[in-house]
């Protein structure tokens, strides 16, 4: 994994750029009374959309812990990302209810869209593409949701239309 | 918080709630759980914002949670001075500003729209009650009893409501032994699946030394078909956090912590407001009506993984680790999160306490049948005319649940199969419709009752198929401690692909029970030992759809033609990590 080897490159002493400053920032304002590893990069995460090598360091720092641990759980879960999102996010249900009712045409109506094979994100930057396996709304299944917004009872060819604002700005 | 300034704010709650749900302003109620959301609720509660001031009309608007209806959502309701509330269903924002037009201001109900009246007041003839649809009629609600009628972000409604009552009632006139006999006695289950009485779990942790001691609320939910403790949350979190708090006055616990996957925002701002409200209230904090009593609620995040509902890993990620189970002993009692005892709960099982110390264990165990008490909370999908979030007492049939509740199998379909208990669960056949709601005879059918997810799947619907989606779930869901689940379920995934895509070898049906066999013996927790069990009822109750991939190589209903997506696991497993790297 190449983030692994880019962490023990990046010196620890860099302290004044402005992504460092956000970082601190994010970890610094998080509200709840508990304060974790896994709480601060979620936080992070909300706040610049991704998981940077810095996060990785000043995690680290902040929580009296090493690199290597705090890497250790910002790898397990898949919500997180190493490098920065498309402006907008898709997301489309993969669990039984949402298969069984057709999802499966969905996303490939939403690959074939997007221009892609896979997870990932579109070459212009511009969507980041995820499966879910639940986005809760099952009753409505199948359901997709876009930059957090949930669409359910979703066709081939709805799902199609609403894709169509990302085409066409471009 | 003292005894007088509690009754002085339940009257204080009384009189507002009167005053806005049966006063002279209309009142407007829009669902806006999950499966309103996904219908579009929100985009309808803008845009009845935006006409009733575009018009000046005056009248108040709720967001409120779900009805049960999820298959009428988005589910808008107008209760007009002297009328009953009337139910617009499937209303999209270009409906509005007719709805209040014909309704709000003319006073003409629109024929096509309206679901019905619920409530006393006068009516057009040609209105039905509420209480005519089935989905209404056969509930009993009492977890969600408040859900899709008052406001989640809105204390005093609850309270108004008879909210806090029954921890008024355990504080101030319970012994906390007291408290925890009367939840034994009430036959309460866990609802999280296990299904262990509830009120002896409690007792577990009533000796262990303190003062700090946890009760975690486990609101992870990560199975896909199962949305029910996000949708009490979402539509009544002070019945979670009452619960909760009557869990720790029970058991001595200072801390209550409310564990939700990151991602669901709905459940987790309505969480985080109710318990900011309870606060301001002084129905949380410090020494709570005036007694020695204090507890202190929060909410915890989880990263996306289904094995965070494992009560141990659930600990670890509490912890900000990554939700990997742990050995047991220690049991969580003795060391649970942070080293001090805890008891982990499931929401729905919480949420039924304060009904329970208000009305009393024998009022709910005449609820329910044989060991099983009180109400299943079905999460029924699928292949179904009307899905929907139905609360209704233990012991229904299936078939019942399907037929009466569901309206029966989506576009005049046969019945094929029902899927249980999430994707742990198990798979049933056509034959199951008389299987009653009872945790333990679902599970001699070789289901599980589970968190309450039902699936429905027709004729249409190939079980070789499904069982290759729920393979793939447990896949990437193994959270790789264990390398009986890590290895087997990807092995499992391996020949259940195989044999969707007509390549299967001689032997893999035996392989998969070996396979299936070793992880059930080697995994440390249920998602390794229950891994098998989505493979093992399907080939029990669908051997023919398995038999006629393998030998014919013909799907039956041609679903395993399609394209097959399934998410790489982006888990960095032994792959990732080569030697020497």
């Amino acid at each position: 994994m190449t983030i692994f080897a880019k962490v023990r490159e990046t010196s620890l002493t860099v302290e004044h750029d402005s992504l460092r400053k956000h970082i601190k920032g994010a970890i610094a304002s998080q509200k709840r009374p508990t304060i974790t590893v896994l709480s601060s990069l979620l936080a992070i995460q909300d706040s610049i959309g991704y998981i940077p090598n810095e996060a990785i360091e000043e995690v680290a720092i902040a929580m009296n812990t090493s690199i290597n641990s705090v890497f250790g759980v910002a790898s397990f879960y898949p919500n997180f990302r190493f490098t920065p999102p498309g402006d907008h996010s898709v997301e489309v249900c993969w669990g039984p209810t949402c298969h069984l009712l057709g999802a499966g045409k969905v996303l490939d109506e939403v690959l074939d869209q997007l221009g892609l094979e896979d997870e990932g994100d579109t070459p212009d930057g511009k969507v980041s593409f995820r499966f879910n396996t639940c986005l809760g709304a099952c009753s409505r299944g199948p359901v997709i949701s876009i930059d957090h917004e949930l669409y359910g009872n979703v066709s081939e060819s709805q799902a199609s239309s609403l894709l169509k604002r990302f085409k066409d700005n471009s | 918080m003292t005894q007088d300034t509690y009754k002085e704010l339940k009257d204080r709650a009384t009189s507002y709630w009167e005053a806005r749900s049966n006063g002279d302003t209309p009142l407007i109620r829009i669902g806006t759980a999950m499966c309103g959301h996904a219908a579009g609720a929100f985009r309808v509660a803008d845009r009845v914002k935006t006409v009733l001031s575009e018009r000046s009309i005056e009248a108040n608007l709720d967001e409120v949670g779900c009805l049960g209806l999820c298959y009428a959502e988005p589910l808008l309701d107008i209760k007009k001075p002297g009328r009953p509330r009337i139910f617009f269903n499937n209303v999209s924002s270009s409906d509005v500003e007719q709805i209040i037009e014909d309704y709000l201001i003319n006073d003409l109900l629109p024929e096509s729209q309206v679901l019905g009246y619920m409530g006393e007041g006068e009516v057009t003839d040609s209105t039905d009650s509420m209480e005519n649809i089935p989905g209404i009629a056969l509930q009993n609600r009492i977890a969600l009893r408040n859900a899709g009628h008052t406001a989640p972000g809105d204390i005093l409604q609850y309270i108004a409501t008879g909210g806090y009552s029954g921890l008024y009632k355990a504080v101030t006139s319970m012994e906390s032994s007291e408290v925890i006999d009367e939840v034994k006695n009430s036959g309460l289950r866990g609802r999280g699946g296990a299904a262990f009485p509830t009120g002896v779990k409690w007792s577990f942790l009533v000796g262990a030394p303190g003062p700090t001691k946890y009760i975690l609320c486990n609101c992870e939910e990560g199975d896909p078909g199962a949305y029910n403790d996000k949708g009490i949350l979402e539509s009544d979190p002070h019945t979670l956090l009452e619960g909760l708090a009557i869990a720790g006055y029970a058991t001595g616990a200072s801390n209550g912590i409310v564990f939700i996957r990151h991602g669901h925002d709905g459940p987790i701002d309505r969480t985080e407001k109710a318990i900011s409200e309870a606060y301001e209230n002084g129905l949380l904090g410090e020494n709570i009506f005036g007694s020695d009593f204090s507890f202190d609620i929060e909410v915890a995040l989880t990263g996306e993984s289904y094995v965070a509902g494992e009560e141990t890993a659930l600990m670890e990620a509490v912890e900000g680790k990554r939700s990997m189970p742990r050995f047991r002993p220690p049991f969580p009692a003795a060391f649970g999160v942070w080293g001090k005892p805890s008891n982990i709960n499931n929401v729905k099982s919480l949420s039924y306490a304060p009904e329970i110390i208000s009305k009393g264990a024998e009022w709910f165990s005449s609820i329910g049948v044989n060991q099983s008490t009180g109400t299943a909370i079905v999460c029924l999908t699928g292949d179904v005319n009307k899905p929907g979030l139905y609360e209704v007492p233990m012991g229904m049939t299936l078939g019942q649940v399907v037929d009466d509740l569901g309206g029966g199998v989506s576009g005049g379909r046969k019945l094929k199969l029902l899927q249980t208990g999430g994707p742990l669960g198990g798979v049933l056949g056509p034959d199951s419709r008389d299987i009653h709601i009872d945790f333990d005879e679902m599970r001699s059918a070789g289901a599980i009752f589970g968190s309450g997810g039902i699936i429905v799947g027709s004729e249409d619907v190939c079980a070789v198929d499904l069982t290759r989606v729920l393979v793939a779930f447990c896949q990437y869901e193994s959270c790789g401690k264990c390398f009986p689940c890590r290895l087997g379920m990807e092995h499992l995934l391996e020949i259940v692909e195989r044999i969707s895509n007509y390549e299967s070898k001689a032997g893999d049906m035996d392989l998969m029970r070996s396979v299936g066999g070793t992880m059930e013996a080697g995994s440390l927790c249920g998602h390794g030992q229950l891994g098998f069990g989505p493979i093992r009822s399907a080939i029990t109750h669908f051997e023919s759809d398995f038999k006629s991939h393998i030998e014919e190589g013909i799907c039956p209903t041609g679903s395993c033609d399609n394209r097959k997506i399934v998410p790489k696991n982006t888990r960095p497993y032994a792959t990732d990590f080569a030697p020497g790297d």
